[in-house]
């Protein structure tokens, strides 16, 4: 990258929400049906038929509103965005143009180790459009009207980030606040989000932006990364020979790392925006939006931050951890039981759980596993009833059934031994099993102690304490 | 006795009388249909097996002595831009000849639910765009009282078929004055409700903040009956529907009224005879009681131009989505990319009259040009209708002319549209500013031909219109009945 550019970044994130119906009729909103076994006569568009706005797509988009810091702007009003094209049964698609539900907020972002706020324009509600599809027996293009009427927000940011890592983290703050708030499923792969990126370049110091270029059809959060740095350079490449860039539209082909032109500034379209006299203007009442404010959860990032101060987590365990909503949450609930130190639940899920999640392509959710068994198996640890080691076995069947971790320890007798009567025996056998390593600790070598120390809990079922058995062997081996 | 003649109200009793059966009056319908329809061309289609089985299950009904609903046994017709599970659906145009939808508008659904027997579907200006019938791709309905006059639009076909005793009663649709102006010109009665009180879902959308669906009948009594049968809120399907009831029961009566009469209907562009057989009406309701005063709208003469803007604007919209790809009318495909093929179709698919108002709806609609009219449009929109509020501070109904004059010839407005639109002057203001309005005859010109008097009233005051338009039918005796040339 050029160093004299400064790259401009503006993005419009379009997400599907989960709401259990479509936005103006009652059909169920599913992802992966048989092509057009999951529409009607109104989101189909025929004639006569009439839209009716579904009000769990209102309370979601004034969630985001409210997690994004906007204003919310207490109306519903609808327009009317008319084009003609296969895919849109209606020739227009239900919209908001002038009056979006929520109007200017921010969304702060963590980067590098450091904050950044990307001012966020608006929310507005709209309808999805449906897919075509080439059909190989025909060579021709059918259409499938499922997705008709799927509810979306757009959220549209202001052109505040300034690079491909900045484009990407906010991406994926969005998609982690969707889940937070629950109202969309936020799956880039299944389209349930899909990003327009608008860039543009200017030289550092310049206070103008540069002309912007769009493009369409950005689909995983990496392909947002590459587009921008494909586009930047294109644009600097461009400016660098003493070209202008040309305002346009431009469709980004991940498979092929490049985009094309789709059309210039001349071709735009006229929409003809108008308000929709199929759907009345309603003042959302103050209460509500009050109401659905409270409803809105701790934020990652605010939960990022929190982990670090309170508990003393590295940025990147407390990102980690605040990154994936379940995570957080389950956190959250074993730190609240005040049976251990958070720090060391943190270093559990993060460490051994999440290996095991991991090797079995599994989520928390998936396993037994419990908070509060979780946060009962560390206190154990830490009082010392158990040894790391044992409390790995712990892990093992809380993680596979709801049992409490004490009983574990008693079924199969994994308590630690701290009673030196009890392991003089143990000390015994390993030392006599181990002469070499005996023979080395007198010359001089006393690195083998940790062997001989690791023999022991072996030869103890992992039971005994290594705080005790340390002192025992070291105490042996001066006798011997 | 000929059935056919009867209005629905009669038929009514005569049914749970046992004095006739379902069947035999359908038999005596269908036949007068038949007979007339040569002349008179009201039918895009006659429903005749389906008329028959209806009135066979009313007839079981009443064998069985199970309840009846309010229309059971009374024949209906529907005009062609209301929405019918499995009949053929046209809107009178090329482009939905072949149409057939597989659900029901709220307000078919309304009067199957109350017995109503379906004999057809009636005929219109293409998508309700015209004021004389003549636009429609299947032929001109002709006026019963004149064959050789137009019987108005665009709901000329339902106007038509119950002036002519096709069917005592029919729906229609009004967005301009397509249900008030053909009654007028019919010698019909037809009611225009409050915008909101009958539910629009299933009524091919021409202008959606100006169209409803409402009744047409013989006599009040009639109206009434139908109005009561399809009004009602229907929430989950059309967001503009009103919570709104009305039982059907009409009293002649004016009794306390004041009735204002807004000079800037009567002045000049209205016919001598029209103005003269208005205002003798209004002489016989002020005989009847009723209080009458001069009342000004002074924004009246913008309504025709704010009326052509907003409906344009909303039909070029609504009518986008007949591109030839999903159902309707194709062009031949061969050669042809896809905006040439939507192109091509939408050419070949629509009508002049059609096409004009697209055109005109998407100019105004777009980038530079929506400021200048559609957003002035709107605005006159508001003014209209805050002068009709303050009217209705000092009267409770206003009356004026329904057409500005008696049925023109047909053909008479196919060299200038502008003199046809000029038809609505006394219609439009009633639809922009979402009043219920009704049409009722009140006399005749020289030459035979009906003249309506349109009776407005606040929103949701369809009792009062409904009453005071009984108290005139009763005391001029009852409205004359087309005798057809067939």
């Amino acid at each position: 990258m050029n160093e004299n550019f400064e790259i401009v970044i503006g993005l419009e994130v379009h997400a599907e929400l989960n709401t259990e119906s479509k936005i103006f009729c009652s059909c169920k909103n599913e992802f992966g049906a048989e092509p057009n076994t999951r529409c009607c006569p109104v989101c189909a568009g025929m004639p006569g038929t009439l839209p009716v706005l579904n009000q769990q797509v209102v309370e979601s988009a004034i969630k985001m509103g409210h997690a994004l810091h906007c204003e919310i702007n207490n109306v519903t009003k609808s327009d009317r965005k008319n084009y003609f094209y296969p895919d849109l049964p209606k020739a227009y698609q239900i919209s908001q143009f002038d009056v979006p539900l929520c109007g200017k907020g921010y969304l702060d972002i963590l980067v590098n180790g450091e904050v950044r706020r990307i001012g966020v324009t608006r929310i507005h509600i709209e309808e999805d459009a449906g897919k075509l599809i080439h059909d190989d027996q025909s060579g021709g293009t059918l259409a499938d009207y499922n997705r008709c009427g799927v509810p979306l927000i757009e959220i549209v940011s202001e052109p505040d980030l300034r690079s491909a890592d900045e484009a990407k983290a906010y991406m994926e703050s969005i998609a982690e606040i969707l889940l937070y708030l629950g109202i969309s499923e936020a799956k880039m792969e299944q389209g349930n989000m899909r990003a327009d990126v608008n860039v543009s370049v200017r030289p550092r110091g310049q206070a103008e932006y540069g002309t912007r270029a769009e493009m369409k059809n950005v689909n995983s959060f990496s392909a947002v990364h590459r587009a921008v740095l494909y586009e930047a350079n294109r644009q600097i490449e461009i400016l660098s020979k003493g070209g202008t860039v040309e305002q346009e539209t431009r469709r980004w082909d991940d498979v092929k790392g490049k985009s094309t032109l789709m059309r210039t500034k001349e071709d735009a379209q006229d929409y003809r925006y108008f308000p929709d006299p199929d759907l009345l203007t309603f003042v959302i009442p103050a209460e509500k939006v009050e109401e659905l404010k409270v409803a809105v959860p701790e934020l990652p990032l605010a939960k990022t931050q929190r982990y670090m101060q309170e508990f003393g987590l590295s940025e990147y365990d407390a990102t980690l951890l605040a990154g994936q909503k379940q995570r957080a949450t389950f956190f959250d609930a074993a730190a609240a039981y005040n049976l251990c130190e958070p720090k060391a639940i943190a270093n559990w899920l993060l460490g051994d759980i999440l290996k095991v999640l991991n090797d079995n392509k599994q989520e928390l959710e998936d396993t037994a596993l419990t908070p509060k068994n979780l946060a009962e198996m560390i206190e154990l640890i830490e009082k010392g009833t158990v040894s790391g080691t044992a409390g790995k076995k712990v892990l093992d069947t809380i993680l596979e059934k709801d049992i409490a971790p004490a009983e574990v320890v008693k079924q199969k007798g994994l308590a630690q031994i701290s009673d030196t009567s009890a392991l003089t025996a143990v000390v015994d056998t390993v030392l006599a099993k181990n002469p070499k390593a005996v023979e080395d600790y007198k010359g001089g070598k006393t690195n083998v102690l940790a062997f001989i120390i690791g023999q022991c809990m072996k030869e103890s079922r992992g039971q005994g304490n290594p705080a005790i058995l340390k002192e025992m062997v070291e105490k042996a081996l001066q006798k011997l | 006795m000929e059935l056919y003649k009867q209005t629905a109200t009669s038929l009514a009793v005569m049914l749970r009388s046992k004095e006739v059966s379902a069947t035999e009056i359908a038999q005596s319908t269908l036949a007068r249909i038949k007979q007339v329809e040569p002349a008179i061309n009201a039918f895009v289609a006659i429903t005749e097996e389906q008329a028959l089985a209806q009135a066979a299950v009313v007839d079981k009904q009443l064998a069985q002595n199970q309840p009846l609903g309010a229309l059971a046994g009374i024949p209906i017709a529907v005009k062609d831009n209301i929405c019918t599970d499995g009949i053929k659906t046209t809107c009178a145009s090329r482009m939905l000849e072949d149409f057939v939808p597989f659900y029901n508008a709220t307000a078919v659904e309304k009067i199957q639910a109350a017995g109503a027997v379906m004999h057809g579907k009636l005929n219109m200006d293409e998508f309700a765009m015209g004021s004389s019938c003549e636009s429609s791709f299947f032929g001109p309905t002709k006026n019963p009282w004149n064959t050789a006059h137009i019987p108005g639009g665009s709901s000329g076909g339902s106007a038509a078929a119950v002036a002519a005793s096709q069917v005592p009663l029919a729906l229609g649709s009004d967005t301009g004055g397509s249900i008030r102006m053909p009654a007028a010109l019919c010698g019909v009665v037809g009611l225009k409700p409050t915008y909101g009180a009958v539910s629009r879902y299933g009524l091919i959308a021409f202008a959606s903040s100006l169209d409803q669906i409402g009744p047409v009948a013989r006599t009040v009594d009639d109206a009434a009956l139908l109005f009561s049968a399809i009004c009602g809120p229907d929430k989950t399907r059309d967001a503009t529907s009103k919570n709104f009831a009305f039982d059907g029961k009409v009293e002649a009566s004016v009794k306390d009224l004041t009735i204002g009469l807004p000079k800037e209907y009567f002045g000049p562009g209205i016919q001598p005879e029209v103005k003269l057989a208005v205002e003798k009406a209004v002489e016989e309701l002020r005989q009847q009681g009723a209080n009458i005063k001069e009342i000004s709208l002074p924004s009246t003469s913008y309504a025709l131009s704010a009326y052509y803007i907003i409906s344009s604007a909303e039909a070029s919209s609504n009518l986008a989505r007949f591109d030839g790809l999903k159902y309707g009318y194709t062009a031949n495909r061969a050669g042809l990319d896809l905006t040439e093929l939507i192109e091509t179709t939408r050419s070949e698919g629509f009508g002049h009259e059609v096409q004009r108002r697209i055109l005109l709806g998407t100019h105004v609609l777009s980038s530079g040009y929506y400021d200048a009219y559609y957003k002035r449009a709107k605005l006159l929109q508001l003014q209209i209708a805050a002068e009709f509020k303050a009217a209705f501070e000092s009267c409770d109904l206003i009356i004026t002319p329904t057409s500005p004059s008696t049925a023109a010839k047909l053909g008479e407005f196919a060299s200038d549209p502008l003199e046809m639109y000029a038809a609505d002057i006394c219609t439009v203001t009633v639809n922009i500013a979402g009043l219920p309005a009704i049409s009722v005859p009140c006399g005749q010109s020289a030459n035979g031909l009906p003249i309506g008097m349109q009776i407005i009233g606040p929103k949701f005051s369809e009792q009062t219109l409904l009453n005071t338009a009984k108290c005139y039918e009763t005391a001029v005796g009852g409205f004359a009945v087309a005798e057809v040339q067939a």
